[in-house]
């Protein structure tokens, strides 16, 4: 059953995961690319890659049959389907046993199973793990509904089955109260959406998601290692992990454990497995799902039990023993997860894409707590095809807050440019005390929106910091010799920086490569610059900080450690340039021939096309005519916006240099 | 015994050492009442000239300024700043031109900025009209500033790059602005004599350029012109109407449409004076030039000691000696001076160092000039001459040494080998008066009419047939002895009455600003600036091939 060669049937972050960890076991490794990923990391890591179609996942990472062939074509043994696309595809691994593949996860039936809720639900039921079942019946009778509800447990959501917004929801805590709330939930349903029919839910206030690592052999054997806290989630999606999770007894962390084998064995597990809870304020927990694959998070579980899931999924699925007993897999630290997205939080997390223009990742320390797991460089792109993840941050420490802390400092240097990320919003969360303090729960957004989404404001030692770095960084411009040397008198310099349609404007005199004067908002700022690598060292004013920039284009992005946000200024273009581009005199950066007034012929020609009439309105730019002359066809454009009056010649005629081949009327300049 | 590596590294450090014995050593002490007092003196004066260059370099009245940028013009600076490589010097000459020269009138800077900067990484003359200064009119100085910078730029062998707009002559001067020989008629002249030697000349029209003005870009190798503000005409709208009554406006007679259509006149069409500047850096980006390699350079090394213990050292008392080996080890790269002939006619220091990696041969004065210091210079430039090394002049000379000895001696001629060879020499010279610049001193230490390629001069110097008390002397000892002759009285009052003024006269026309203002050197320079003013000197200097020198009859 051992193999010496893998396919990995994923791209990005865990590719490269998966790919290192191949490596380091001396195992060879294929990739699968489309032809979005033609450049991508995981390809020119991997010692083979095969392209499996276009950028459309539908059209390669999903598609079965390719990436079954590319496993023949290269004479891998084994296929790691990473996470997402493939991994939990019943189809898909019954297709590897049919070709002889060994598919990296647990068998497809464990994978079926899990895939259907309610059927889980049953399963864990059976093997006696915490359930939270709920009435969906069409039978609406008051005694059904009572009897499903003490059934259920309280307290208890009743929702209207057609309701939204909170429209008739009513929570009963026992179930004295339970036929009052009824009634309203229903009354006010029926007046909403005219129709009373409800629905009963567990309530949980302020749930959260945890979650068990655990993992089995095909030898019966199961362990866990630990929960996951992943309850604070955007657009029901992850945004920050950790584990263990916070505020847990050791009694309430062996219940959650043996549950999720209970859960593993019940389905004869092999391989890695996530078990999901869902838990109350009295850490009571519910089963509420069996994910059958390695997790986006499990780095975190990693780094607490100082292991290598990937490589455990290797040996177990080559059918060798768990590495580790239950006895042996000990709890140690506290770590975090960050997903770094190209995403927009302020903007109801909007996912973005576009080219990284700039990449600096934290350093990873000597001791390798801080992890940084991307599958991306400078210079790549993110894609609209694909998830917007660029990166996890993971960092490790002995206890919650130092690991915390460490998470923060590392999203601090973590600098992306060209596109907007969530680094901010992950570092305000780093900030918040209810955070801080392990307050977690599903609604942790929502509810602190207001600490978590304050825009940061760009302070005079921003805006100065800003400028100075510009300066700095002008100094790599050709011929710059550093010195600005005026005799007498220092030069006065403007520069003039945007900012969300802001203008700031600074005048700076410098009085040697390393000093200078700005004044901002009438205030004049000595700034020294002590260090001039990749990263700035500014002293303005007193205050000495990091900071960087990178400038792209007309686009001048700002980062310093004392601020969260990084700034993306925009330069101020010439205005010659806008007017060059809308006169038509654009072409050949010296300068090209200009049209003022009527459109005249550039030479003697003969007419070709007419593309205007009368009354025709142009803008300035527009082809109005096209003539030949000299074996070469001129096109005439129009130098100004206006209406056309008349047009003075016809197709076929032959024109003098000269002629003023249509007159318009120009429009009045707006005031 | 050592190991050969060993040796290796016994030699290096001989080496090493005997590499550093060249290091001047410094007697300064900044903690004397001397060092203090003349420091303190020193930053008054200092002060005294950026204060008034302050006030200059902002151009014309602010009414002006705020007329001029109304129309979307950029000031003078501001223009050359755009048009200059960023963050890179320039060597702005003259800044006191015409300072209290014209009584009642202001005239700052002559109106007309001009300078040596970097554009493409190509060293260029830049002559640029300030209209906020009347009108950027020429004034008699103004010319004469013009003249002086196209003539730095033919002996350096310069691009010239003409930023125009100006209204032409001062028309109540025209006496001294227009007819003789170098006069207005006298920078035409030269546009064309020097696009003759191939030194390109490159007209930027910004704003009027009238009647004579219109040869500016008329006689250039390549024109630009800003459209709706910037207008040729050889006769504006006013002179065309009284001349032919044809109403037309300044636009359609000479403005940028017209003269890029159909006259001709101008090359480059630009929206506004920044895309002009930028098509001008395009212009000379494309002048297809290599900078000659003709010294050796060695890397730049600062001196050992701070520049502005220099003004410790000088102070503003003239007649207090000290030794110029200390400015010159304020200068020089590592404070390092291999020194000629250092036994041999001591009142002259003659020796070589590097300032900013250039190579240059030094002569400064430590005292009066006798036939052997005299002698020594002589040689010590026939020598550089030969090895086509600049030489740097500091000057602080009262002059040749006089009386029955000194004559008979042939002080005479041997002052006039240092005269010749001074003239005749064809390195470039670069003079920096840090003293006194007095009678017959001036000429064997590279004064103006000797054509240094730069000029320049500290704010303590002075500059005068001779010093105000000889001159007061000589004259009134004239009298007396004419009363002497007349049997006549000469009391102390009229011997007052003929000392005061003259005393008076040769402080006022002695100073540096009356001497600058007149155009009598390049510039008034911080003492703390001039090892970067000189480095900028040699290097636009070195863009002319050095020639070999032919030197007249040295009276032997």
């Amino acid at each position: 059953m051992t193999f010496s060669k893998i396919l990995i049937a994923n791209r990005g972050e865990i590719a490269c995961r998966v790919i290192r960890t191949a490596q380091r076991l001396g195992l060879q490794s294929v990739a699968v690319f489309s032809d979005a990923d033609r450049n991508s990391l995981h390809v020119r890591m991997a010692d083979e890659a095969i392209h499996i179609g276009p950028a459309a996942a539908l059209q390669s990472y999903l598609r079965k049959d390719r990436i079954i062939e590319a496993a023949k074509q290269t004479n891998a043994q084994a296929i790691h389907p990473g996470y997402g696309f493939l991994s939990e595809n019943y189809e898909f691994s019954t297709m590897c046993k049919e070709n002889n593949l060994i598919f990296i996860g647990p068998p497809p039936n464990a994978i079926r199973d899990m895939g259907i809720k309610n059927l889980s639900k049953i399963i864990m039921h059976d093997a006696n793990v915490p359930v939270i079942f709920g009435y969906h019946g069409d039978d609406q009778s008051d005694d059904t509904l009572i009897n499903e509800a003490k059934k259920i447990g309280y307290p208890i959501m009743i929702k209207a089955v057609r309701g939204g917004g909170g429209k008739g929801m009513r929570i009963a805590l026992n179930e004295g109260e339970f036929l009052d709330k009824l009634n309203g939930a229903k009354s006010e349903a029926r007046k909403s959406f005219n129709d009373d029919a409800v629905l009963l839910e567990k309530f949980i206030q302020r749930p959260r998601h945890v979650e068990v690592q655990v993992f089995g052999d095909m030898h019966k054997n199961y362990v866990y290692l630990f929960e996951r806290d992943c309850s604070v989630q955007r657009r029901h999606q992850k945004i920050i992990e950790e584990a263990p999770a916070p505020g847990l007894d050791w009694s309430i962390r062996k219940k959650l454990g043996e549950a999720a084998v209970k859960a593993a064995r019940a389905v004869n597990y092999v391989g890695a497995g996530t078990v999901e809870f869902i838990m109350d304020e009295n850490h009571d927990f519910f089963f509420m799902e069996m994910n059958t694959r390695l997790q986006v998070e499990h780095p975190i579980t990693e780094m607490i039990t100082g292991t290598d899931l990937v490589e455990w999924q290797i040996k177990v699925a080559q059918g060798e023993v768990l590495p580790l007993k239950q006895d042996s897999i000990k709890l140690n630290g506290h770590a975090f997860e960050a997903r770094i997205y190209a995403e927009e939080p302020e903007n109801e997390f909007m996912p973005g894409s576009g080219l990284l223009t700039y990449l600096r990742t934290p350093p990873t320390g000597e001791d390798g707590k801080i992890r940084v797991e991307t599958g991306v460089v400078e210079g790549d792109e993110v894609s609209v095809h694909y998830d917007p993840m660029i990166a996890k941050l993971v960092a490790w420490s002995t206890n919650r807050t130092s690991a915390l802390q460490k998470l923060r400092h590392a999203l601090q240097q973590y600098y992306i440019g060209g596109l907007k990320t969530n680094i901010p919003f992950l570092m305000s969360l780093c900030d918040n005390k209810q955070f801080q303090m392990g307050n977690v729960h599903t609604d942790f957004i929502k509810e602190n929106k207001d600490a978590l989404f304050h825009i940061q404001q760009i302070t005079p030692t921003i805006a100065v910091a800003a400028a100075s770095a510009f300066i700095n960084a002008q100094q790599q411009i050709k011929y710059n010799t550093g010195s600005s040397f005026r005799p007498n008198f220092l030069q006065k310099q403007f520069l003039t920086l945007i900012y969300d349609n802001k203008n700031y404007q600074f005048q700076i005199e410098r009085i040697n490569s390393s000093k200078l004067n700005i004044t901002y908002e009438n205030k004049t700022y000595p700034v020294e610059i002590r260090s001039s690598n990749d990263e700035l060292i500014l002293l303005i004013d007193g205050h000495q900080f990091r900071c960087r920039i990178h400038i792209d284009g007309d686009t001048c992005t700002f980062y310093s450690n004392v601020s969260r946000s990084s700034f993306d200024f925009k330069l101020q273009s010439p205005s010659f340039l806008a007017q060059l581009a809308t006169s038509g005199m654009g072409g050949g950066a010296i300068g090209g021939l200009a049209t003022s007034g009527d459109p005249i012929a550039p030479m003697p020609g003969l007419i070709d096309k007419i593309l205007v009439q009368e009354g025709t309105h142009v803008t300035q730019g527009q082809p109005l005519l096209i003539m030949t002359a000299m074996k070469m066809e001129h096109v005439i454009k129009a130098s100004k916006n206006g209406t056309v009056a008349k047009v003075n010649v016809a197709v076929g005629k032959v024109v003098k240099k000269g002629d003023i081949l249509l007159t318009y009327v120009a429009d009045e300049k707006k005031q | 015994k050592r190991t050969p590596l060993g040796r290796l590294q016994y030699y290096r450090s001989l080496s090493s050492s005997v590499n550093n014995y060249n290091q001047l050593p410094t007697t300064c002490d900044p903690q004397s009442d001397i060092y203090k007092s003349n420091y303190e003196a020193m930053t008054k004066t200092v002060e005294e000239l950026k204060t008034i260059t302050k006030r200059i370099t902002l151009g014309g009245a602010a009414e002006a300024r705020e007329r001029h940028t109304s129309k979307n013009k950029l000031l003078v600076r501001d223009r050359i700043d755009k048009l200059l490589d960023p963050n890179t010097p320039f060597l702005e000459f003259s800044q006191l031109a015409g300072y209290l020269l014209y009584d009642d009138e202001d005239v700052p800077a002559a109106g007309l900025i001009t300078g040596i900067g970097q554009i493409e990484g190509r060293e260029c003359v830049i002559v640029a009209n300030d209209a906020t200064v009347k009108g950027g009119t020429y004034y008699p100085v103004t010319v004469k500033k013009q003249v002086r910078a196209q003539e730095i730029a033919r002996e350096n062998r310069l691009p010239c790059v003409y930023l125009v707009d100006s209204g032409g002559a001062n028309l109540p001067r025209q006496a001294d602005v227009f007819p003789d020989k170098e006069h207005f008629g006298r920078t035409f002249y030269n546009e064309a004599t020097m696009s003759a030697l191939g030194i390109p000349q490159i007209a930027v029209v910004m704003g009027s350029c009238t009647a004579g003005g219109a040869y500016v870009p008329a006689m250039a190798d390549q024109s630009i012109i800003v459209r709706r503000q910037g207008t040729i005409f050889l006769a504006g709208p006013p002179l065309v109407k009284a001349a032919t009554g044809e109403v037309v406006s300044a636009e359609e007679l000479g403005g940028g449409d017209l003269h890029c259509r159909q006259s001709g006149v101008t090359d480059y069409y630009a929206m506004d004076d920044a895309h002009a500047l930028h098509l001008t850096r395009r212009i000379v980006a494309n002048l297809n030039y290599i900078k000659p390699q003709q010294v050796l350079m060695k890397p730049s090394v600062e001196p050992l000691y701070p520049a502005d213990e220099l003004y410790g050292i000088i102070g503003d008392n003239l007649k207090r000696v000290y030794d110029v080996r200390e400015v010159i080890a304020r200068i020089v790269d590592g404070s390092e001076f291999d020194e000629f002939k250092k036994l041999y006619g001591e009142t002259l220091v003659t020796g070589f160092a590097h300032i900013h990696g250039y190579p240059v041969g030094i002569l400064g004065n430590n005292g009066v000039l006798f036939s052997e210091s005299a002698l020594k210079g002589a040689h010590f430039i026939e020598l550089c001459s030969q090895l086509k090394i600049p030489l740097l002049f500091l000057q602080n000379i009262t002059g040749f040494m006089v009386g029955r000895d000194a004559e008979a001696g042939g002080i005479a001629k041997n002052g006039a080998k240092l005269v010749t060879a001074v003239a005749c020499t064809q390195v470039p010279k670069i003079t920096v008066i840090i003293g006194g610049s007095y009678g017959a001193g001036n000429y064997g230490m590279a004064g103006r009419s000797y054509s240094p390629r730069f000029l320049y001069m500290w704010p303590n110097a002075r500059i005068s047939v001779m010093g105000g008390e000889q001159a007061a002397q000589v004259l009134t000892q004239i009298t007396a002895e004419q009363r002497k002759r007349q049997g006549k009285k000469f009391t102390a009052e009229e011997e007052q009455s003929i000392r005061e003024p003259i005393l008076r006269k040769y402080d006022y026309e002695g100073s540096p600003y009356f001497s600058s203002a007149r155009l009598w050197d390049d510039g008034v320079i911080d003492p703390l600036d001039t090892r970067l003013v000189l480095a900028l000197s040699l290097s636009a200097a070195l863009n002319a091939p050095i020639p070999e020198t032919r030197f007249g009859i040295f009276r032997m």
